[in-house]
């Protein structure tokens, strides 16, 4: 009766320390912490936005605050690894056949990069960023 | 076969992330410069609410923001598995909670301009 069941090491809440592909993975999947906390203060600025100019005056002053702006930095980096984990996987998410074989996974990453670059531009041209 | 709720948070999930993949670092960065005190045109009262007066421009406004609290919800209940957290009856109801009342609030707010 002196069985040794084998129990494997491995934490339930430290895991990802173990190997980078983890660690990256549990990066890509924090990115949407970010994602929520910048939706729902589009939430509260678009709350503001419907009470008239001077609560939409208000809420863009509330986001000059220092930690408006360290959040904004953090959110755009998480972003930004959203983006790019997301487009890189578009060949397995997506595999466009053509005849027997497949379009090679860099031209669908490629495109989407092209796509995401335009739209970037787009945007902070029609905002008047330029 | 089973009926699953799955296909439709996966599809809302899938919808959110190409949306946001797209579009979240270039609206990042018009907050971000308006937090640094350079308001960009779009982000004043005059030129936003006629944005969000139109009515493209609020399915457009709705669509982002729904779209990008779904995608996180449902990520989030993964990530919180992934953390150690084992109680996705809990989980699973209380994210989705939250991005369906973001949902209902985003709604009528823009409607309310």
């Amino acid at each position: 009766m002196s069985r040794q069941p084998f129990i494997r090491e491995l934490s339930r809440t430290r895991w990802y320390f173990r190997q980078p592909r983890y660690l990256r993975y549990m990066a890509r999947e924090v990115t949407c912490v970010f994602v929520g906390a910048y939706a729902l203060m589009l939430v509260v600025g678009l709350a503001r936005l419907s009470e008239g100019r001077a609560a939409w005056e208000g809420f863009l002053q509330a986001l000059t605050h220092p930690g408006g702006i360290v959040f904004h930095v953090v959110a755009l980096a998480f972003a930004l690894y959203h983006s790019t984990s997301w487009f890189n996987v578009t060949p397995k998410a997506m595999p466009v056949q053509i005849g027997e074989g497949f379009l090679p996974g860099g031209i669908i990453v490629g495109a989407h990069y092209a796509g995401w670059l335009l739209v970037s531009i787009a945007v902070m041209l029609l905002a008047g960023v330029f | 076969m089973a009926k699953s709720n799955k296909p439709v948070v996966w599809g809302l999930f899938a919808a959110g992330g190409t949306l946001t993949a797209f579009l979240l670092p270039a609206l990042i960065m018009l907050t971000l410069l308006a937090a640094l005190g350079h308001v960009p045109d779009a982000l004043s009262y005059d030129k936003l609410h006629a944005l969000a007066a139109n009515g493209i421009g609020k399915l457009v406004l709705i669509a982002f923001v729904v779209l990008s609290l779904w995608h996180a919800a449902h990520r989030l209940r993964v990530t919180l598995h992934d953390f150690g957290v084992r109680a996705d009856a809990l989980v699973a109801p209380s994210v989705y909670a939250v991005a369906a009342c973001g949902t209902v609030a985003t709604i009528l707010y823009v409607a309310r301009i």
